[in-house]
């Protein structure tokens, strides 16, 4: 499992990536209540929203971690949302990307860099 | 002598309880429990006695009612009581300190109101011949006098209606200035990571990408990150000062030189013109539009008396494309007109129909003139006061956003001082509540950690102030003593505990469904 600095975490198989945001993101949000997932089909850039995530506290756009075309969406997420607050980094994953540069999964952070990008937040 | 020797006795009961305490219909000291307006005398009855219609029901063929319409029966007297005791549960600035940072909760002067319904203005109609109302024209004559003046800008557009709505005027505005210079590769606009949500929606529904600017850790736009970002696809930026957190842009000249070298916009959200009006003129910052929440800073009612108003000044560069109408000087006095005239004839479009909400014109300008330029100087100067005084008396007790140097308008602590009490932000905010205290506007803005914002205006007493702080500093000591439990129940004094937001938001019921009427219609 791969993290970037906005807290979206990556997970590849066959040149797939799973995409959710982390443990971290879903406490610091609160109750999630609302998740809006991209089309299936639709490209996507690397840095650049492509899901929405809307808790009691506030709605917060989730970046693409990585480039690609969305392949499939957690349906699921759209009557329990609160999936995400209890299962984030597994059961509450958003959106699955084909990749079309798997060099740019590389450059993300790995789970101790990640932890250690916490502990300065 | 003849005497009473039952008479009604005069002293509390020595034995009296002073425990908890439940009543045993769920009313609460003179408050019933309320219904909805549906449940409340069902809708099977009708407080008014209409006679038969004499219309033979043939005419309206198969468009006759099958059911019943549903439609709450109360009577005049259920229905009076019925809102004014909704009214009596509610929050209100006629009530006490609105401490509600971002908002500017101030005191709303009756005497704003008793001019607002003179009958020269109150009974007036949009239709009616423009030489009939002479008086109304000249009004929004003055009151665009002094915004103009208080801001240092060339022009104002009156008709937006609300705050949000003049974002989306002033964006119009500088959409169709680029268009109109044929400058069409400009999508995007850049707004500060601590803005109003209004600011990045506003952009979007104009049709613009939006990039964040980046914030420095006191609390500012960084510069760097800007002018990085600033190039020839950017069209506006959007900045508030002072800015959220309660802090006035420092850099604020230079962050327009920088817009404007580079082609683009500079939008201000004037939501907190409140702590500088009277001070700062936004023209001499380099301001190009700014939208004033008559409702904020000029004291007009927030949601009250009909619809609200958010006029936009704007610059030079701007105010060929204002929005139709204009109230122009003509050979026979004032005029609203709709047709393009030289200094007005690129206008993008119109913003509501008609020439905008009188009643708040009428209220926003008996403000300036009971104030006058020197009062309104003093206002911005008491609401930045109360707020450092606040800041003051509580920084030993909570923890301030920034602590270095003053705030403006409104004082921001975050929740670092609560960690590990098992208390939260909300915790103490709903625990305020039961101390008689509005709460601050919680989680606000996003950047810092479980904020809490107050802003008390320059309404407040140094006495009122002193109770806030009281009541403050008390329930900060509760936290510290460990008393976790008057804090996770709370509100318990209020007429309902802590809502369920989390299920009302995954699982909103956002209308009342007449069951019980289909259910008698069928008997």
């Amino acid at each position: 499992m791969r993290f970037t600095k906005d807290h979206e975490w990556v997970v590849v198989e066959d040149g797939v990536a799973t995409v959710g945001i982390t443990a971290y993101a879903a406490e610091q949000l609160g109750d999630v209540v609302f998740v809006e997932t991209p089309d299936v089909g639709k490209t996507v850039a690397q840095g650049e929203g492509f899901a929405v995530v809307e808790s009691v506290k506030a709605a917060s756009d989730v970046y693409a971690p990585v480039s690609g075309e969305v392949v499939e969406t957690n349906a699921g997420l759209g009557d329990s949302p609160e999936t995400v607050n209890a299962d984030p980094e597994q059961g509450g994953w958003f959106a699955r990307v084909r990749l079309s540069d798997p060099a740019q999964v590389e450059a993300l952070m790995d789970r101790a860099a990640y932890d250690a990008y916490l502990g300065t937040l | 002598m003849s005497m009473n020797s039952v008479g009604r006795p005069t002293a509390p009961n020595s034995d009296a309880g002073t425990g908890a305490f439940a009543s045993l219909t769920g009313g609460r000291g003179l408050l019933q429990d309320e219904a909805l307006i549906f449940e409340r005398d069902g809708w099977f009855k009708t407080g008014v006695d209409l006679p038969e219609p004499d219309l033979p029901a043939d005419d309206l063929g198969d468009l006759v009612r099958q059911e019943a319409i549903g439609l709450p029966g109360l009577s005049e007297p259920e229905a009076m009581r019925h809102y004014v005791r909704l009214s009596q549960k509610n929050h209100a600035i006629d009530l006490a300190l609105y401490p509600l940072g971002s908002c500017t909760m101030k005191h709303n002067p009756r005497l704003n109101e008793k001019l607002a319904r003179l009958p020269g203005f109150a009974d007036i109609h949009p239709l009616q011949p423009q030489s009939t109302v002479p008086g109304a024209l000249e009004l929004m004559d003055r009151l665009a006098h002094w915004l103009k003046t208080l801001t240092g800008m060339p022009a104002v557009a009156l008709t937006p209606k609300a705050g949000a709505h003049g974002e989306l005027c002033g964006i119009l505005a500088i959409r169709a200035a680029h268009e109109a210079r044929g400058d069409a590769a400009r999508k995007v606009v850049l707004v500060p990571t601590s803005a109003h949500g209004t600011n990045p929606a506003t952009a979007a529904f104009v049709g613009y990408t939006v990039r964040e600017i980046a914030q420095t850790s006191d609390g500012r736009v960084d510069l760097a990150d800007l002018e990085a970002r600033l190039g020839p696809d950017v069209a506006a930026i959007m900045v508030t000062n002072p800015n959220t957190c309660g802090l006035f842009e420092r850099d604020i000249v230079e962050i327009a030189r920088l817009t404007h070298a580079a082609g683009a916009f500079f939008y201000c959200d004037g939501a907190n013109f409140n702590a500088i009006v009277g001070r700062v003129r936004p023209g001499d910052l380099g301001v190009d539009a700014m939208h004033i929440n008559l409702h904020k800073t000029f004291s007009t009612p927030h949601g009250g008396g009909g619809p609200g108003a958010g006029p936009v000044v704007l610059s030079e560069a701007l105010a060929p494309f204002a929005p139709a109408p204009w109230l122009v000087h003509g050979p026979d006095g004032l005029a609203l007109t709709e047709h393009e005239t030289a200094e007005a004839g690129r206008a993008f479009g119109r913003m509501s129909a008609f020439h905008g909400q009188m009643g708040m014109f009428v209220r926003a300008y008996a403000y300036m003139r009971s104030h006058g330029a020197d009062g309104l100087r003093q206002v911005a100067e008491d609401a930045v006061l109360n707020a450092n005084y606040l800041k003051a008396r509580l920084s030993d007790v909570m923890s301030p956003a920034f602590p270095d140097g003053p705030c403006m308008h409104e004082a921001l602590f975050d929740d670092s001082w609560l960690e590990g009490t098992g208390v939260t932000t909300l915790d103490f905010a709903k625990a305020m509540i039961d101390e008689g205290f509005h709460p601050m506007t919680m989680y606000f803005p996003l950047v810092v950690h479980g904020a809490m914002l107050i802003e008390p205006t320059e309404t407040e007493s140094r006495q009122e102030l002193d109770r806030f702080v009281e009541a403050l500093r008390a329930l900060a000591g509760a936290v510290r003593a460990g008393d976790v439990e008057r804090f996770r129940g709370a509100p318990h004094l209020a007429p309902l505990r802590r809502l369920d937001e989390t299920l009302a938001a995954r699982k909103p019921r956002l209308r009342w469904r007449p069951e019980a009427v289909q259910t008698l219609a069928a008997e």
